[in-house]
């Protein structure tokens, strides 16, 4: 099962690599990893997406607890949280193809943020499920470059459910 | 500009080099000897270190100093210090910091780098230790300006030694070496406190108090957490008072007394039979300071699978790694024992010590005397009985390792003293070096064979140059021993690569090193040869020849469950059956 783990970290040399070097080493399965500077300059939030068993979740915790710079983390999958991922691709097109294009772009609610004769280039950020359909809908074209960030979360101010920290 | 540059505008201290900061730092940390090799990278640190404080033992190869900050770390609880230049300096501890960290050693290692703009320009050795060392320590640092020498010092050795301890790395370059700053005094740490203040009492205090009150046939499972957290008068009270037998892993030897009548020794792959059998046959199992690892649960689904499983455990992610336990504690194991014994209630002995003792008697180790030739198990006996259970014993690793944890058992904590998790080869001389420094007048006998000793030999120098009597024993069998056994037992006798051809005459190199030594080759000459080795001042070695063909008994392969445990079976041939129990008084 897929779990989004925020792990708040100190923001300074050699987080990242302490933290994607305890995945390689115990050998953890892990989907995305993204990182990024809080309200904090002194701190960094990293998101992680893993997918494996509830136990291995909690272990994969406990041994991220272990690192230094850790400060916390939260198990976003126990909360009600708002998932977001960014995705850039370029199709290739056509004169004809074009206003078919234009159509799926509007129909997703994605941006075009370039335009040549024979290719357009779209953003959209959304869900990580909608960024699959997207991508999968837009393959039946050619998409000619692509780019997609990991998944950032954060819970809602509203979440009720419990989490379990530490 | 940091903050810490800001507060030393501010301050009225007398400017020093990074270097000198800190020295002064360990030193004002109680951190009184290290052990070191110097090198262009680290020179301004050695340039201060040499009418300082702080006592520095030259060694002859970098792994010898980690090894040696560990033997002492291990055989006194406190900081074991070591000190290389960059590049192949820093690579060549890279073995002991991960021996260290495996068995929660306290080390800290300083290593030199180039100057911070070399950094990425493949200088002459420049390597990244801070990349390489991630994994094998709990703590690691590159420092970018003496302004944080102090507080980095600081974090390093507080994180080394606090909790589960472990390895921590201070990468120091050579222009941060001599960068000058008043910044080193009443330096704050920038590390959330819970990685350092002892952790609360967490889990289920009464559950394990109330299932060790019920059970009828419980067993303590100790690893080398119960001498970490010096819980052994604990481990002790509970163990008399609720009559439970006591079986110890490697690391935990000496955390209870091996001649106590409640000790079972050693148990897992080379572990005495009776203290399987009892993990076999209990119905409650208590891990206090131990992880369930391969070689003591081979078989994790049959592993005590009678028993409700309970694990006391400083360290959370130890919970449910390995095994899956019913009851669990996460806190320092001296104060969780603290609040457990109070409320356990006082029991006599009943069928199941009687059951266990039965189990000894009838599961001796055993194995045959020979026939004039020494036995290495016998050889073990006798140093046991002479020095009379006091010694302080070091070992490399081995079948010489498996059979000093059998026939040695050491009554007290840091008693002993081996490469546990990792199983390094070449960290028992070194280590002895250490403990020797370490525990002053005690006698340290290095248990080492052909195979190990030749892995860091060159620390004889280490230990004549500073006067470090450490007695080696060297098991001479004219094999990697431990590999013998395994190819001839799982391999069809294909002994590839595991003779030791061309073995130098280790009496000859003893003499190169100015140091006295002696072979003995046949039983009744073993007397002679402990004299020998107890009487001498200096460090020395005695060589024992012993017969190639001997094997670690019992084992139980590695993966397997207890069933196909292998024990010695007697063969007229080799002479009188001798068997001991040692953990009977």
């Amino acid at each position: 099962m897929k779990h989004t783990l925020s792990v708040l970290v100190k923001n300074h040399y050699g987080v990242l690599s302490h933290v994607s070097g305890l995945f390689t080493r115990r050998g953890y399965n892990i989907d995305s990893l993204s990182v990024g500077e809080t309200d904090n300059p002194e701190e960094s939030i990293i998101t992680l997406v893993v997918d494996e068993e509830p136990h291995m979740v909690l272990q994969i915790e406990k041994q991220l607890y272990k690192l230094v710079d850790v400060i916390s983390i939260e198990d976003l999958t126990k909360k009600e949280s708002l998932q977001r991922e960014l995705v850039i691709l370029t199709v290739k097109t056509s004169k004809d193809k074009r206003h078919e294009i234009l159509g799926l772009v509007d129909v997703f609610k994605a941006t075009i943020v370039d335009m040549t004769d024979s290719a357009i280039m779209i953003e959209m950020s959304s869900n990580p499920r909608r960024i699959d359909t997207f991508i999968r809908v837009f393959s039946e074209y050619t998409i000619l470059k692509m780019a997609r960030t990991g998944t950032i979360a954060l819970e809602f101010p509203s979440s009720k459910l419990e989490n379990t920290k530490k | 500009m940091s903050k810490e540059k800001k507060d030393s505008k501010l301050s009225n201290n007398i400017e020093k080099n990074g270097a000198r900061i800190m020295i002064d730092t360990l030193l004002e940390n109680n951190i009184e000897v290290c052990w070191g090799y110097p090198g262009g990278a680290i020179l301004p640190f050695y340039d201060a270190l040499m009418h300082s404080k702080l006592k520095h033992y030259l060694v002859r190869h970098e792994q010898g100093a980690v090894h040696a900050a560990q033997g002492y770390a291990r055989a006194t609880g406190k900081l074991g210090v070591c000190i290389t230049t960059s590049g192949p300096g820093a690579t060549n501890i890279m073995t002991g910091l991960a021996d260290a960290k495996m068995d929660s050693t306290p080390v800290l290692a300083v290593t030199g780098q180039v100057a911070c703009a070399d950094i990425g320009s493949d200088a002459f050795q420049e390597v990244d230790t801070y990349g390489m060392t991630i994994p094998i320590t709990k703590y690691n640092a590159l420092l970018k300006s003496a302004d944080d020498v102090a507080r980095v010092t600081k974090e390093a050795i507080t994180i080394a030694l606090s909790g589960r301890p472990g390895t921590s790395l201070i990468d120091f370059p050579k222009d941060v070496q001599v960068g000058l700053s008043t910044n080193y005094k009443n330096i704050k740490m920038r590390i959330p406190d819970y990685h350092f203040k002892n952790p609360p009492i967490e889990g289920d205090v009464d559950k394990l108090i109330s299932a060790i009150n019920k059970a009828e046939k419980p067993v303590l499972y100790v690893g080398g957490g119960a001498i970490t957290s010096n819980a052994y008068n604990e481990i002790k009270e509970l163990a008399e008072k609720a009559q439970i037998p006591v079986v110890s892993t490697l690391m935990g030897l000496g955390a209870f007394a091996g001649n106590h009548e409640l000790s079972l020794g050693m148990l897992g792959m080379h572990g005495t039979a009776y203290a399987n059998k009892a993990v076999m046959e209990c119905d409650l199992i208590i891990a206090l300071g131990a992880r369930f690892d391969d070689r003591v649960a081979g078989n994790t689904s049959d592993f005590a699978k009678k028993a409700i499983k309970a694990q006391i455990d400083i360290d959370p992610a130890e919970i449910d790694k390995r095994v899956f336990v019913d009851i669990y504690i996460s806190a320092n194991l001296k104060e969780a024992l603290k609040k457990i014994n109070p409320h356990i209630k006082k029991k006599t002995s009943g069928s199941w010590v009687s059951f266990i003792q039965k189990l000894k008697k009838e599961n001796p180790l055993k194995f045959d005397l020979g026939k004039g030739e020494i036995k290495p198990q016998y050889f073990l006996h006798e140093l046991y009985k002479k020095t009379k259970g006091d010694a302080v014993i070091v070992t490399d690793v081995g079948q010489h390792q498996m059979w000093s944890a059998q026939y040695y058992p050491v009554k007290h904590p840091r008693q002993f003293i081996t490469s546990g998790g990792l199983g390094t080869m070449g960290y028992g001389l070194p280590a002895a070096i250490g403990a020797k420094i370490g525990v002053g007048e005690k006698p340290v006998i290095l248990i080492s064979g052909d195979g190990s000793i030749q892995m860091n030999i060159q620390e004889l120098a280490t230990a004549k140059m500073h006067h470090i009597p450490v007695k080696i024993v060297i098991f001479n069998n004219g094999f990697l021993g431990m590999v013998r056994q395994w190819q001839e037992l799982f391999f069809e006798k294909r002994f590839s690569h595991s003779i030791m051809g061309y073995n130098p005459n280790f009496i000859k190199i003893a003499e190169a090193y100015d140091l006295k030594a002696k072979r003995i080759i046949k039983k009744d000459e073993i007397e002679e040869g402990l004299n020998f080795l107890l009487e001498n001042n200096d460090a020395c070695i005695l060589e024992v020849k012993i017969p190639c063909a001997e094997k670690v008994y019992p084992m139980i392969p590695a993966g397997a469950k207890y069933e196909s445990i292998i024990d010695y079976e007697h063969d007229n041939s080799k002479g009188n059956l001798f068997t001991v129990v040692p953990n009977n008084p």
